[in-house]
Protein backbone atom coordinates (compact mmCIF):
# COMPACT_ATOMS: atom_id res chain seq x y z
CA UNK A 1 0.00 0.00 0.00
CA UNK A 2 1.06 3.57 -0.69
CA UNK A 3 -0.19 7.02 0.19
CA UNK A 4 -0.57 9.58 -2.83
CA UNK A 5 -1.38 12.93 -3.58
CA UNK A 6 -3.56 13.63 -6.57
CA UNK A 7 -4.44 17.12 -7.78
CA UNK A 8 -7.25 17.36 -10.06
CA UNK A 9 -7.79 20.54 -12.70
CA UNK A 10 -9.91 21.41 -15.55
CA UNK A 11 -13.07 18.34 -16.01
CA UNK A 12 -11.50 16.41 -13.85
CA UNK A 13 -11.36 18.67 -11.25
CA UNK A 14 -15.28 19.50 -11.85
CA UNK A 15 -16.04 15.84 -12.02
CA UNK A 16 -14.15 14.75 -8.83
CA UNK A 17 -15.14 17.81 -7.19
CA UNK A 18 -12.62 18.53 -5.06
CA UNK A 19 -9.13 20.32 -5.95
CA UNK A 20 -6.91 17.64 -3.86
CA UNK A 21 -6.89 14.60 -1.94
CA UNK A 22 -4.78 11.92 -0.49
CA UNK A 23 -5.62 8.19 -0.80
CA UNK A 24 -4.06 4.86 -0.17
CA UNK A 25 -3.91 2.53 -2.92
CA UNK A 26 -2.35 -0.70 -4.28
CA UNK A 27 -2.28 0.86 -7.80
CA UNK A 28 1.19 0.21 -8.89
CA UNK A 29 0.97 2.55 -12.04
CA UNK A 30 -0.26 5.86 -13.68
CA UNK A 31 -2.75 3.85 -15.51
CA UNK A 32 -3.59 1.55 -12.46
CA UNK A 33 -4.23 4.03 -10.54
CA UNK A 34 -6.62 6.23 -13.10
CA UNK A 35 -8.71 2.90 -13.54
CA UNK A 36 -8.94 2.94 -9.62
CA UNK A 37 -10.38 6.53 -9.91
CA UNK A 38 -12.47 6.23 -12.92
CA UNK A 39 -14.55 3.39 -11.65
CA UNK A 40 -15.08 5.58 -8.32
CA UNK A 41 -16.00 8.82 -9.77
CA UNK A 42 -17.00 8.33 -13.49
CA UNK A 43 -14.55 10.43 -14.93
CA UNK A 44 -15.70 10.51 -18.65
CA UNK A 45 -12.11 10.70 -20.46
CA UNK A 46 -11.08 7.38 -20.95
CA UNK A 47 -7.35 6.04 -20.06
CA UNK A 48 -6.09 6.84 -22.86
CA UNK A 49 -6.79 10.49 -23.71
CA UNK A 50 -5.36 11.20 -19.66
CA UNK A 51 -1.21 12.15 -19.54
CA UNK A 52 -0.04 11.81 -15.84
CA UNK A 53 2.56 13.75 -14.30
CA UNK A 54 4.19 12.32 -10.83
CA UNK A 55 6.03 15.15 -8.96
CA UNK A 56 5.47 18.28 -11.26
CA UNK A 57 6.97 16.28 -14.00
CA UNK A 58 5.43 13.87 -17.12
CA UNK A 59 5.54 10.36 -16.95
CA UNK A 60 4.67 7.07 -19.26
CA UNK A 61 1.49 5.42 -18.35
CA UNK A 62 3.30 2.73 -16.54
CA UNK A 63 5.56 4.58 -14.24
CA UNK A 64 6.35 3.24 -11.15
CA UNK A 65 4.41 4.97 -8.33
CA UNK A 66 6.31 5.35 -5.38
CA UNK A 67 4.53 6.33 -1.49
CA UNK A 68 4.01 9.62 -1.48
CA UNK A 69 4.26 10.87 -5.14
CA UNK A 70 2.00 13.84 -5.96
CA UNK A 71 -0.08 12.46 -9.03
CA UNK A 72 -1.79 14.74 -11.62
CA UNK A 73 -3.63 13.42 -14.55
CA UNK A 74 -3.58 16.24 -17.66
CA UNK A 75 -6.88 15.93 -19.77
CA UNK A 76 -6.37 16.93 -23.23
CA UNK A 77 -4.76 20.12 -23.00
CA UNK A 78 -6.22 23.32 -25.01
CA UNK A 79 -4.13 26.23 -25.07
CA UNK A 80 -3.68 29.15 -26.93
CA UNK B 1 10.64 33.22 -21.06
CA UNK B 2 7.66 31.71 -21.05
CA UNK B 3 5.00 32.79 -18.05
CA UNK B 4 1.43 32.09 -16.88
CA UNK B 5 -0.56 35.79 -16.06
CA UNK B 6 -4.39 35.80 -14.24
CA UNK B 7 -4.34 39.62 -14.98
CA UNK B 8 -5.04 41.17 -18.67
CA UNK B 9 -1.83 41.86 -21.00
CA UNK B 10 -0.99 44.44 -22.65
CA UNK B 11 1.08 43.93 -25.99
CA UNK B 12 2.31 47.43 -25.92
CA UNK B 13 3.87 47.05 -22.21
CA UNK B 14 5.03 43.44 -23.16
CA UNK B 15 7.22 44.29 -26.24
CA UNK B 16 9.32 46.36 -24.46
CA UNK B 17 11.30 43.47 -23.23
CA UNK B 18 12.00 42.73 -27.21
CA UNK B 19 14.05 46.27 -27.76
CA UNK B 20 17.41 44.91 -29.16
CA UNK B 21 19.36 46.77 -31.22
CA UNK B 22 21.08 43.80 -32.69
CA UNK B 23 17.14 42.78 -34.14
CA UNK B 24 16.68 43.16 -37.60
CA UNK B 25 12.86 41.57 -37.60
CA UNK B 26 10.36 41.61 -34.20
CA UNK B 27 7.00 38.97 -34.69
CA UNK B 28 4.84 39.15 -32.40
CA UNK B 29 1.46 36.62 -32.21
CA UNK B 30 -1.52 37.67 -29.99
CA UNK B 31 -4.13 34.87 -29.60
CA UNK B 32 -7.53 36.44 -29.24
CA UNK B 33 -10.82 35.20 -27.47
CA UNK B 34 -13.24 34.88 -30.61
CA UNK B 35 -17.12 34.52 -30.56
CA UNK B 36 -17.57 31.49 -32.65
CA UNK B 37 -16.29 28.72 -32.20
CA UNK B 38 -17.32 25.29 -34.44
CA UNK B 39 -20.96 27.08 -34.76
CA UNK B 40 -21.10 27.86 -31.27
CA UNK B 41 -21.73 31.69 -29.89
CA UNK B 42 -19.35 31.94 -27.49
CA UNK B 43 -19.90 33.93 -24.64
CA UNK B 44 -16.63 33.79 -22.36
CA UNK B 45 -14.32 31.34 -21.59
CA UNK B 46 -12.05 30.00 -18.75
CA UNK B 47 -8.31 28.90 -18.51
CA UNK B 48 -7.35 26.86 -16.08
CA UNK B 49 -3.43 26.04 -15.95
CA UNK B 50 -1.53 23.19 -13.79
CA UNK B 51 1.03 26.26 -13.22
CA UNK B 52 4.48 24.41 -12.39
CA UNK B 53 4.39 21.82 -15.15
CA UNK B 54 3.02 24.67 -17.34
CA UNK B 55 5.94 26.99 -16.30
CA UNK B 56 8.49 24.11 -17.06
CA UNK B 57 6.92 22.61 -20.16
CA UNK B 58 6.74 26.39 -22.01
CA UNK B 59 10.41 26.98 -20.93
CA UNK B 60 11.21 23.84 -22.94
CA UNK B 61 9.47 25.18 -25.37
CA UNK B 62 11.39 28.37 -25.48
CA UNK B 63 14.75 26.40 -25.52
CA UNK B 64 13.87 23.74 -28.56
CA UNK B 65 12.99 27.05 -30.69
CA UNK B 66 16.05 29.10 -29.56
CA UNK B 67 18.23 25.37 -30.49
CA UNK B 68 16.20 25.23 -33.81
CA UNK B 69 16.41 28.96 -34.67
CA UNK B 70 18.79 31.57 -34.63
CA UNK B 71 16.37 34.07 -32.44
CA UNK B 72 17.44 37.02 -29.94
CA UNK B 73 14.92 36.67 -28.02
CA UNK B 74 11.19 34.10 -27.47
CA UNK B 75 8.91 35.43 -25.14
CA UNK B 76 5.15 33.48 -24.30
CA UNK B 77 2.62 34.57 -22.17
CA UNK B 78 -0.66 32.88 -21.56
CA UNK B 79 -3.62 34.04 -19.43
CA UNK B 80 -5.54 31.75 -17.02
CA UNK B 81 -8.56 32.89 -15.53
CA UNK B 82 -12.04 34.20 -16.92
CA UNK B 83 -11.36 36.01 -20.61
CA UNK B 84 -14.37 37.89 -22.11
CA UNK B 85 -14.56 38.10 -25.65
CA UNK B 86 -12.31 39.87 -27.81
CA UNK B 87 -9.78 39.73 -24.84
CA UNK B 88 -5.95 38.43 -25.22
CA UNK B 89 -5.73 34.62 -24.48
CA UNK B 90 -1.41 34.40 -25.46
CA UNK B 91 0.90 36.61 -26.61
CA UNK B 92 4.13 35.79 -28.05
CA UNK B 93 7.14 38.12 -28.94
CA UNK B 94 10.28 36.64 -31.52
CA UNK B 95 13.11 38.95 -32.51
CA UNK B 96 15.89 37.90 -34.42
CA UNK B 97 18.17 39.21 -36.63
CA UNK B 98 16.51 37.97 -40.07
CA UNK B 99 12.48 37.58 -40.66
CA UNK B 100 12.87 34.20 -41.67
CA UNK B 101 13.76 32.66 -38.05
CA UNK B 102 11.30 34.71 -36.15
CA UNK B 103 8.37 34.28 -38.41
CA UNK B 104 9.42 30.38 -37.95
CA UNK B 105 10.42 30.77 -34.28
CA UNK B 106 6.93 32.04 -33.79
CA UNK B 107 4.76 30.03 -34.99
CA UNK B 108 6.91 27.23 -33.61
CA UNK B 109 6.28 28.24 -30.18
CA UNK B 110 2.76 28.90 -30.40
CA UNK B 111 2.02 25.25 -32.19
CA UNK B 112 3.80 23.30 -29.32
CA UNK B 113 2.31 25.77 -26.94
CA UNK B 114 -0.84 24.70 -27.45
CA UNK B 115 -0.39 20.86 -28.49
CA UNK B 116 2.02 20.25 -25.03
CA UNK B 117 1.06 23.01 -22.47
CA UNK B 118 -1.11 21.69 -19.53
CA UNK B 119 -3.76 24.83 -20.24
CA UNK B 120 -7.26 23.96 -20.29
CA UNK B 121 -10.22 25.94 -22.16
CA UNK B 122 -13.55 25.74 -20.72
CA UNK B 123 -15.97 27.54 -23.30
CA UNK B 124 -19.26 29.41 -22.23
CA UNK B 125 -22.06 29.50 -24.68
CA UNK B 126 -24.98 31.88 -25.37
CA UNK B 127 -27.08 29.40 -24.41
CA UNK B 128 -25.78 28.53 -21.25
CA UNK B 129 -24.43 25.66 -21.79
CA UNK B 130 -19.95 24.97 -21.38
CA UNK B 131 -17.70 22.57 -22.11
CA UNK B 132 -14.16 21.89 -21.68
CA UNK B 133 -12.86 22.15 -24.83
CA UNK B 134 -10.85 19.03 -26.35
CA UNK B 135 -12.84 16.78 -23.58
CA UNK B 136 -15.63 16.07 -25.23
CA UNK B 137 -16.47 11.78 -25.13
CA UNK B 138 -19.14 9.51 -25.83
CA UNK B 139 -22.39 10.59 -24.36
CA UNK B 140 -22.10 13.89 -23.71
CA UNK B 141 -25.11 15.90 -23.59
CA UNK B 142 -23.21 19.08 -25.25
CA UNK B 143 -21.87 17.89 -28.44
CA UNK B 144 -19.93 20.30 -31.17
CA UNK B 145 -20.59 19.81 -34.57
CA UNK B 146 -17.48 18.99 -36.80
CA UNK B 147 -16.16 16.42 -33.61
CA UNK B 148 -17.02 12.93 -33.61
CA UNK B 149 -19.17 11.49 -31.25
Amino acid sequence: MKNLTIRYFAILREQRGLTEETLTTTAATPTALYDELQARHHFTLPADRVRAAVNDEFVAATASLRDGDRVVFIPPVAGG
Amino acid sequence: MFRLSPTPLNPADLAQALTDERAGACVTFEGWVRSRNDGQSVFALDYEAYPLLAEKEGARIVAEAREKFSVLAAHCVHRTGHLAIGELAVWLGVTAEHRGDAFEACRYLIDEAKARVPIWKKEHYAGGASVWINCATRGDHVHLPGQPA
